[in-house]
């Protein structure tokens, strides 16, 4: 099994240009990562089943192998083996006790029994320490429902416990806006605290005093201040570390769930969003080895509140006094028609923002092409890199290269702000694989260590002609990756940075053909970018004329400049935010958890979101519908047509 | 951990001042240092006496008078397990095992050994000590130093006393005698 999983991931290296739509569609399991190389496969007997195992599995592991599963707090698939809940008890053949089985590894020939009176008793026995101090006030605790604690206290707890003495209580720590503590139901598994050390890499949360005085804390009452610590409220089996924002608002059994994809950055983490009725209430991971592992980061988690405020639900019209103007959308649409065919094709200008799904860009593209307009752009400073090919612009080695690569460099990229998820993936490959990072540009405060190797655009010129010092230890490297921002091409020197890149690609290991590895990556800010990319969009050198009609597709960070002052400004979108200011003419539109549509991430990978919640207002549904009827072309009159044309376009 | 007790014999208790230099020393966080020095009891995060009291309780100890010891003392000093007194002289903290239980019932004060006590030598102690003039311990050096000079020794500051005194007495070398007369 595990054999065939890791061939799976070599052959993908090298197959980065080819997403194919069948990856829409993934499956939500963990894999596991062998801590060594594998060496010896042996059987071992799960309650007389025998099933082949690597050394370096864990009775645990062995047993989740071979389905059989075992009650756990403290043990988590990507964190460190901890060890200290004892739930996970189970009896060995040959052993008088019984034995933790996350902590002990398999050997040859192994007898475990899973389910056995024995292992019943025992577990029951720790129930019922771990019961001790835990609170009863399951029905006013934001866990009931999804509970580990509850749940496996179904199974293994007795109905009626033995304490006479007073059950403990621990105060509250106030740790930030995101997370609400309860420390009193608190097991101490320390998974929280793993998790902050190995995954987020900041040391904010420790385990203070031992025995009966034993707390999750902070050091003096301190934030924890990461850009990913929403996952720990996932991570906590009880009800210990809750959503704040969330808290007493909805019981877990009323929740719908919706497998999307979210798009507050490029990495198109896959998220489950979870909605009562018409409102979303709250947002978490969902598994995918590939892109997010199983973390998303607390905007991902929290950015749907502003879903509800400054909706654009009626379409406006501003009036010459300044006030706007309500519409019914045909009237609208009437209007835009009229202003978009009042003028000459190159007078119109498109501006695509940074939430747009593939198929909006491609009805907007459409659009503007039919009006003989090419003056399109999904970029704000307009990078010069072109899309002729899609490995100008991609994350070549994809998202899991990073733990392929032995070298990474990053070119004008702080991954913490850009991508937290991508970050605690370099991370872990920094604890595991022992990668070596390096950066070029401003340091940032990254959680890993690193070499700083300059601030300049000479000190890649450096290294591309192998005169700097870092030359030596890149030659050395196997399989080194860059990672380039997408932002530090923004720069006026923009052009100079990519071809010194692409030179250094060429003079080193950065593009091994042997190994069928490109090691030049681009991380885009903005999750539409790929896709319009991938439609061809590219900015065409500013038109002479000026601009009379602007069409902002829910654009809302433009320069300022690139708005002439007397043009008739369209906006297309779902806030009023930047963009609406401008706005003489408003169509409301839906937000990313509002429709069904294709987003393409960084690596290339096409992912189709599903639609969670309504919009406020029936208008907004018609958004796509409503460019449709601009076009005038057949096609766009059903959105499956939209999108099976949009796939081809994603080659 | 040497600097933890070397906070303390500068402070008297770990301070969060102390977290923070030696966390910036050693380049830890300062969580770090705390879960460190919250988990083991020679580590104070509340000033103790100049002369810190432990009496045992454990099985052997509490059945040779070791409770009885330290209800006494409590008492005598009108303070509760874990106190100072006023004055900050004396503090009573209750052991679990002073390994030392071939001398039972054992009270230390700043880590020394006083065997074979009684309630009324423990009282003496604990007075001799808030005077200013402790008796000399059972064995070990000739003088009881203050909880500061014994934290300083811990922190690896020799003060040339560990080697004073009877270091292994007679009962503790009892069982390995009888073991050794066993195998003839």
């Amino acid at each position: 099994m595990m054999i065939k999983l890791l061939s799976q991931h070599v052959k993908r290296r090298g197959a980065a240009a080819t997403a194919l739509p069948s990856q829409l569609v993934m499956v939500q399991k963990r894999m596991f990562h062998p801590s060594q190389q594998m060496s010896q496969q042996f059987n071992v007997y799960i309650d007389g089943k025998p099933i082949k195992v690597d050394a370096s599995y864990t009775i645990y592991q062995a047993c989740t192998e071979a389905g059989v599963e075992i009650p756990r707090f403290c043990y988590h698939e990507r964190l460190s083996v901890a060890g200290n809940c004892r739930m996970c008890l189970v009896e060995v053949e040959g052993s008088p006790k019984p034995i933790a089985s996350c902590a002990t590894n398999v050997r040859p020939d192994l007898k475990v029994i899973t389910k056995s009176e024995k292992t019943r008793i025992a577990r029951g026995g720790v129930m019922e320490f771990l019961l001790a101090n835990h609170p009863l006030d399951c029905p006013i605790c934001d866990q009931g429902g999804e509970c580990d604690l509850q749940d496996i206290s179904v199974v293994y707890g007795y109905t009626e416990g033995r304490m006479m003495e007073y059950k403990r209580a621990v105060e509250d720590k106030n740790i930030g806006p995101l997370i609400k503590t309860s420390m009193t139901r608190c097991i101490h598994c320390t998974r929280c605290v793993r998790f902050t050390e190995q995954i987020a890499g900041e040391f904010t949360l420790g385990q203070v005093g031992r025995g009966k005085t034993n707390e999750i804390s902070t050091y003096i009452e301190n934030m924890v201040t990461n850009e990913l610590s929403g996952n720990v409220v996932d991570l906590c089996p009880v009800g210990a570390l809750n959503n704040l924002p969330y808290s007493f608002t909805a019981r877990p059994w009323e929740l719908k769930s919706n497998y999307t994809v979210d798009v507050m950055d490029s990495l198109g983490s896959n998220i489950d969003v979870h909605t009562r009725g018409s409102d979303t209430m709250r947002i978490l991971p969902r598994i995918n080895d590939e892109v997010n592992e199983e973390w998303i980061s607390d905007k991902s988690r929290h950015a749907f509140d502003g879903l509800r405020k400054q909706r654009l639900h009626i379409p406006l019209l501003r009036q010459p006094d300044g006030s706007f103007k309500e519409l019914t959308l045909q009237e609208a649409l009437s209007t835009a028609a009229e202003k978009l065919s009042s003028v000459k094709g190159d007078e119109i200008q498109g501006i695509i923002g940074q939430f747009n799904d593939v198929e909006s860009i491609l009805a907007f593209k459409d659009l503007l092409n039919r009006l003989n307009c090419e003056n399109i752009d999904v970029r704000t400073n307009a990078p010069k890199y072109s899309a002729d090919f899609r490995s100008q612009y991609l994350m070549n080695s994809r998202i899991t290269g990073i733990d392929e690569t032995d070298l990474l460099i990053l070119v004008g990229c702080n991954p913490r702000n850009e991508s937290p998820v991508l970050n605690a993936r370099i991370r872990k490959a920094v604890g595991v694989n022992g990668l070596k990072v390096a950066v070029l540009g401003s340091a940032p405060n990254l959680p890993y260590n690193y070499t700083h190797l300059g601030n300049t655009p000479q000190t890649l010129k450096d290294l591309a002609d192998g005169t700097h010092p870092f030359s030596a230890e890149l030659a050395k490297a196997e399989l080194p990756m860059i990672l380039l921002s997408g932002t530090a091409l923004e720069r006026t020197d923009g052009q100079a940075i990519l071809n010194l890149v692409y030179k250094l690609g060429e003079t080193t290991n950065v593009i091994n053909k042997k190994e069928k590895w490109n090691g030049i990556n681009i991380l885009h800010s903005e999750a539409s970018r790929v896709g319009a990319l991938d439609l061809g969009i590219v900015p065409k050198q500013s038109t002479k004329t000026k601009a009379k009609v602007v069409y902002l597709l829910g654009a809302d960070n433009f320069r300022h400049e690139e708005i002439p002052e007397d043009a008739f400004v369209i906006y297309q979108g779902h806030t009023g935010d930047e963009g609406a200011y401008y706005a003489d003419l408003i169509i409301p539109g839906a937000s990313y958890l509002e429709k069904q549509a294709l987003f393409v991430n960084t690596d290339g990978r096409p992912q189709q979101t599903r639609s969670a919640q309504a919009p406020p207002s029936p208008t907004t549904a018609w958004m796509r519908c409503a460019l449709a009827s601009l076009s005038w072309h057949p096609i766009w009159q059903s959105l499956t047509s939209l999108r099976a044309v949009a796939l081809r376009n994603l080659r | 951990m040497p600097l933890l007790h070397f906070v303390q014999s500068i402070d008297g208790y770990v301070t969060n001042e102390g977290i923070e230099v030696i966390a910036q020393k050693l380049e830890l966080a300062t969580a770090e240092v705390t879960a460190v020095s919250t988990f083991y009891t020679q580590y104070k995060s509340k000033p103790v006496g100049e002369y810190h009291v432990g009496i045992c309780t454990n099985t052997l100890c509490a059945v040779m008078g070791g409770d009885a010891i330290f209800e006494s003392i409590k008492e005598h000093l009108d303070i509760e397990n874990d106190g100072v007194t006023a004055d900050g002289k004396v503090s009573v903290e209750h052991i679990e095992c002073n390994a030392a239980c071939d001398y039972a019932p054992v009270v230390m004060a700043n880590w020394e050994f006083y065997d074979n006590q009684t309630v009324e030598s423990a009282k003496a102690l604990v007075d001799g000590a808030r005077a200013g003039n402790p008796p000399a311990p059972t064995r070990g050096p000739s003088r009881l130093v203050t909880y500061k000079e014994a934290s300083a020794v811990l922190a690896g500051l020799d003060d040339g006393l560990a080697r004073e005194g009877v270091q292994v007495g007679e009962p503790t070398l009892l069982g390995l005698k009888l073991s050794k007369e066993g195998k003839q």
